[in-house]
């Protein structure tokens, strides 16, 4: 397949970016999309030019590191992680056009990778249960009902990836936050702290600069784990009642 | 030097409780003078941060990922053992033991191990206590399967990512600590070297991989959590990142190597493609269940999966049913993945490369209904569908081995300490429970058992004999230590030769899995070595890395570690030649049966190989710990 793409070039947060144009005329419909850019990259560095940066680790769809807006969309045309789409799912002659993730948040820091350290710190403002190790009940002494447990675990099955946030025209990180407050508001384990967590999280996102819900649904549309919006709705509701019952907002978390 | 392992005397089942009572503790106030580095954030460094950070000490972590959740433990699929005898069907922690010494082909340690099994009920508690949702039986109480021919159902899970909820939960333990003041978390920085004071390890060396700064972090204790090694093969199951160069620059500094041959070969990935292969995809053993391992009894190059229905029945060769009638399908994974290869040798593999045997569903989905097949695999067939391209409800899988777990890595004793006093050696970074061959749904319980309940009761037993001065990074040591970083890195980037690092790697990676993978032989090693002394020349004159130091430079970071490495996979030829018998994932074909199987040969190798390093160019020297066996009785493993 021949191959046409235009890749945003940055070379660093402090310098101004701008589209590059490459040609690629050996890809194999069988190679994975970063396999591809490995080749660019190959080619790259053999003509003395500097090779593009994106994130990227287990290739295997499931440690969030991969990145990308292809063709307008986050991890490309299909509801996938980037790793796993392969070239197969373009045609030859295909023009391609690759962009780190668009998000205040995210700031860049070379071409396509950007910075979700964000993510991070919302998790540190309360996405955990308060136990230390050692001194816990036993596994079976906490019964969780299947349905429960199952939705959790859809929930949990979040890889913090920002697909979410790249694919919403507001920048909203809501997915991502209420996919893990919902995991722990489901969970007997996560009760007692439901609604200082909720609070805290809610107060870490806003303050990083992520933008409101307005309920398009494209973060769940374009989440690679299919993650679902009624989060979103429990996340509000959650929300609600905390803020009803008054707690006060400690804010402490975050590393910033 | 003399290897001393620590094990405690006394019956199996009681060496670690004596143990514990044993161990000098560290009074709770004094607990914040102390600072441990942790390096490495997945199951084991996770853990080790977050319950060290609870105890009271002062921890800094470090990952080269842009988040601690990403390290490579989150892509374990299977699940999790544990000796909970929840099922009521005969599990122990005695049975737990006892399957992982011999799963281990009898080349991990008694008293590690039995307290492996011990504390791996624990563990389960643990995670559910922080909220991983395990997967649940009706009733509300916490489900089982059996995993990787155990006997007992003993594997906690959750669906097909125990090891990202697992991970994620760590993960969340260690960011309640980073929220609490108690951890300061680096992201983005990479280890370059170990800084030892007097002969203890008091800091680290890293590279910040954003801005390319050098810096030097102290500390009263070290810990490399910083995982396994697969990827000195180029092509493996880890994650692209996954190095060996915090215990590369360990064992330069002092730390021995223990048992670096050892290296596990899964028999169920997805076949490589072509050159452009970047990794390897692991589809879970359990596949092997109900698919049918075969190829065809002549020879066919080039058989497409679509046309495999066109070979009749009496042409196709049913290889591991054939040599196996009692296991069958189900071999354990060194054999499986060893007839692969042997099928492949003689031409009958399949595919345009010709290195893949069929994984046949045909027979299953005719039997149980497709339906059946789906509620099973589902999810696994949609995965090999996404990347091949091929539907394996319609033509068989192909599959071939693929390198995923090593078993070596860091000498430790009994507390998890390395040869080097105050460094320490967690998860998969260290060589310690898992003998020749690792047992599925076990690499998961080990991490979370050194980070969670090892560590936290041995490090306070060297801190609390160790002073608590603050130790200044202006010492002459740590600046020796910044610029010998500095020059390794100039070097490379003054090099600008003609091969890329990923063309050097691919080269390393091809004469490890020629020589030194499923099986290996002295002459083969022997050339090896060779290979491998030419290749480190040229990739000192001949590697091409572009940019510059100060910036984020991602083909300065795959340098670095490559260079590693080409090290480190000489040391592992050493071993393999060292080691004249077949044991677990190390198969040499001088040391077989006459029909062909692993041959052990326990009078003469029933010993950890601890390497020492002697310095540039100089040869490593060998030191044996050897095996005491007190409770179990050596057998040699048959699946006929």
């Amino acid at each position: 397949m021949k191959i046409t793409l235009k890749i945003w070039r940055q070379k660093n947060n402090a310098t101004k970016g701008s589209f590059k144009t490459y040609q690629l005329d050996h890809v194999s419909p069988d190679m994975s999309f970063l396999e591809m850019l490995d080749v660019l990259n190959g080619d790259l560095i053999s003509k003395g030019e500097e090779s593009v940066a994106f994130d990227h680790d287990c290739r295997e769809g499931i440690c969030g590191a991969c990145s990308l807006y292809i063709n307008g969309r986050p991890h490309g045309p299909q509801q996938t992680t980037t790793c796993q789409l392969h070239m197969r799912s373009f045609q030859d002659g295909d023009s391609i056009v690759i962009e780190p993730w668009r998000a205040k948040a995210f700031p860049v820091i070379r071409d396509l990778v950007v910075d979700r350290a964000a993510f991070d710190r919302i998790q540190q403002s309360g996405g955990y249960v308060s136990v230390n190790t050692g001194g816990v009940p036993d596994g079976n002494e906490i019964p969780i009902p299947k349905k429960v447990a199952d939705e959790a675990m859809d929930a949990a099955a979040c890889i913090g990836c920002g697909a979410c946030v790249a694919a919403c025209k507001n920048a909203s990180a809501m997915l991502f936050v209420s996919a893990k407050v919902s995991q722990l508001a489901l969970l007997p384990q996560g009760k007692p702290e439901r609604k200082e967590r909720v609070e805290r999280m809610v107060a870490q996102m806003d303050s990083e600069g992520f933008g409101a819900c307005t309920n398009t649904g494209a973060c769940e549309a374009e989440c690679p784990k299919g993650i679902s919006l009624t989060n979103i709705a429990r996340m509000n509701r959650e929300y609600f009642a905390a803020s009803l019952s008054s707690y006060e907002i400690v804010s402490k978390g975050g590393g910033d | 030097m003399k290897l001393d392992s620590k094990i405690p005397e006394g019956p199996l089942a009681e060496k670690w409780t004596k143990h514990k009572f044993n161990l000098k503790l560290v009074n709770p106030s004094n607990k914040r003078k102390y600072d441990v580095i942790v390096v490495g954030t997945g199951l084991a460094g996770a853990s080790a941060a977050a319950s060290l950070a609870e105890l009271g000490y002062n921890v800094k972590a470090f990952c080269f990922q842009d988040s601690p959740r990403r390290a490579h433990s989150i892509a374990a699929q299977g699940g999790i053992n544990a000796a909970k005898n929840y099922q009521n069907d005969g599990d122990s922690v005695y049975r737990l033991f006892y399957d992982t010494i011999k799963g281990g082909d009898y080349r991990a340690r008694e008293g590690n191990v039995h307290r492996l099994a011990e504390v791996s009920v624990n563990i389960i508690d643990q995670c559910v206590a922080q909220g991983v949702p395990f997967a649940r039986e009706y009733g509300g109480l916490l489900a089982n399967r059996s995993f990787g021919g155990a006997q007992v159902s003993r594997t906690f899970y959750a669906r097909g990512q125990t090891g990202q909820q697992l991970l994620l939960g760590a993960y969340s333990a260690l960011n309640r600590q980073i929220s609490n003041g108690k951890v300061k978390m680096y992201t983005r920085t990479e280890m370059l070297d170990v800084v030892l004071v007097d002969g203890q390890a008091k800091g680290i060396v890293v590279r910040d991989l954003v801005t390319g700064k050098i810096e030097a972090h102290s500390a009263h204790a070290v810990l490399l959590c910083t995982g396994g090694y697969g990827n000195v093969f180029y092509l493996s199951t880890n994650a692209k990142g996954s190095n060996v160069t915090a215990a590369w620059r360990a064992h330069k500094k002092g730390a021995l190597f223990g048992n670096p041959c050892y290296t596990q070969i899964h028999p169920t990935c997805i076949p490589v493609s072509g050159d452009h292969q970047s990794k390897l995809t692991l589809m879970s053993e359990s596949l092997r269940n109900d698919g049918r391992v075969w190829v065809p009894k002549v020879a066919k190059p080039g058989l497409k999966a679509k046309d495999a229905a066109s070979i009749p029945e009496a042409d196709r060769d049913y290889f591991l049913e054939r040599k196996y009638p009692s296991f069958g399908n189900l071999v354990p994974r060194d054999v499986a993945s060893r007839n692969a290869k042997y099928m492949c040798d003689e031409g009958r593999g399949v595919g345009p490369t010709g290195l893949a045997v069929f994984l046949d569903f045909a027979d299953a989905i005719k039997r149980d209904g497709r339906k059946t097949i789906e509620a099973k695999y589902g999810n696994l067939f949609d995965m090999y569908k996404q990347i091949t391209g091929d539907n394996p409800y319609e033509v068989p899988m192909m599959i071939y081995p693929a390198v995923h777990y090593t078993m070596g890595g860091l000498w430790v004793d009994y507390n998890l300490m390395t040869s080097v006093p105050g460094l320490y050696a967690l998860g998969e970074a260290n060589f310690s429970d898992h003998g020749a061959n690792r047992l599925g749904a076990s690499a998961l319980m080990q991490g979370l058992a050194d980070g969670y309940f090892v560590i936290p009761y041995t490090i306070g037993d060297y801190l609390a004999g160790t002073s608590s001065a603050k130790i200044s990074t202006d010492r002459p040591e740590f600046k020796e230590a910044i610029d010998k970083a500095t020059s390794t890195i100039n070097k490379l980037l003054s090099i600008k030769g003609k091969k890329t690092v990923d063309h050097l790697h691919r080269d390393l990676g091809h004469i490890m899995w020629e020589y030194c993978g499923m099986s290996r032989n002295a002459e083969g090693l022997k050339i090896a070595k060779g290979k491998i002394q030419a290749l480190k020349a040229e990739f000192w004159e001949n590697v091409n890395v572009l940019g510059g130091s100060n910036e984020l430079n991602q083909e300065l970071e795959k340098a670095l570690r490559v260079a590693d490495f080409i090290e480190l996979g000489e040391l592992m030829v050493d071993d393999a030649l060292n080691r004249g018998e077949s044991c677990g994932g190390h198969f040499r074909e001088e040391s077989q049966t006459p029909d062909g199987e692993a041959q052990r040969k326990d009078d003469e190798f029933a010993y950890v190989s601890a390497w020492e390093y002697k310095g540039e160019g100089q040869p490593e020297v060998l030191h044996k710990e050897e095996l005491k066996f007190e409770n179990v009785k050596l057998t040699q493993r048959s699946y006929k």
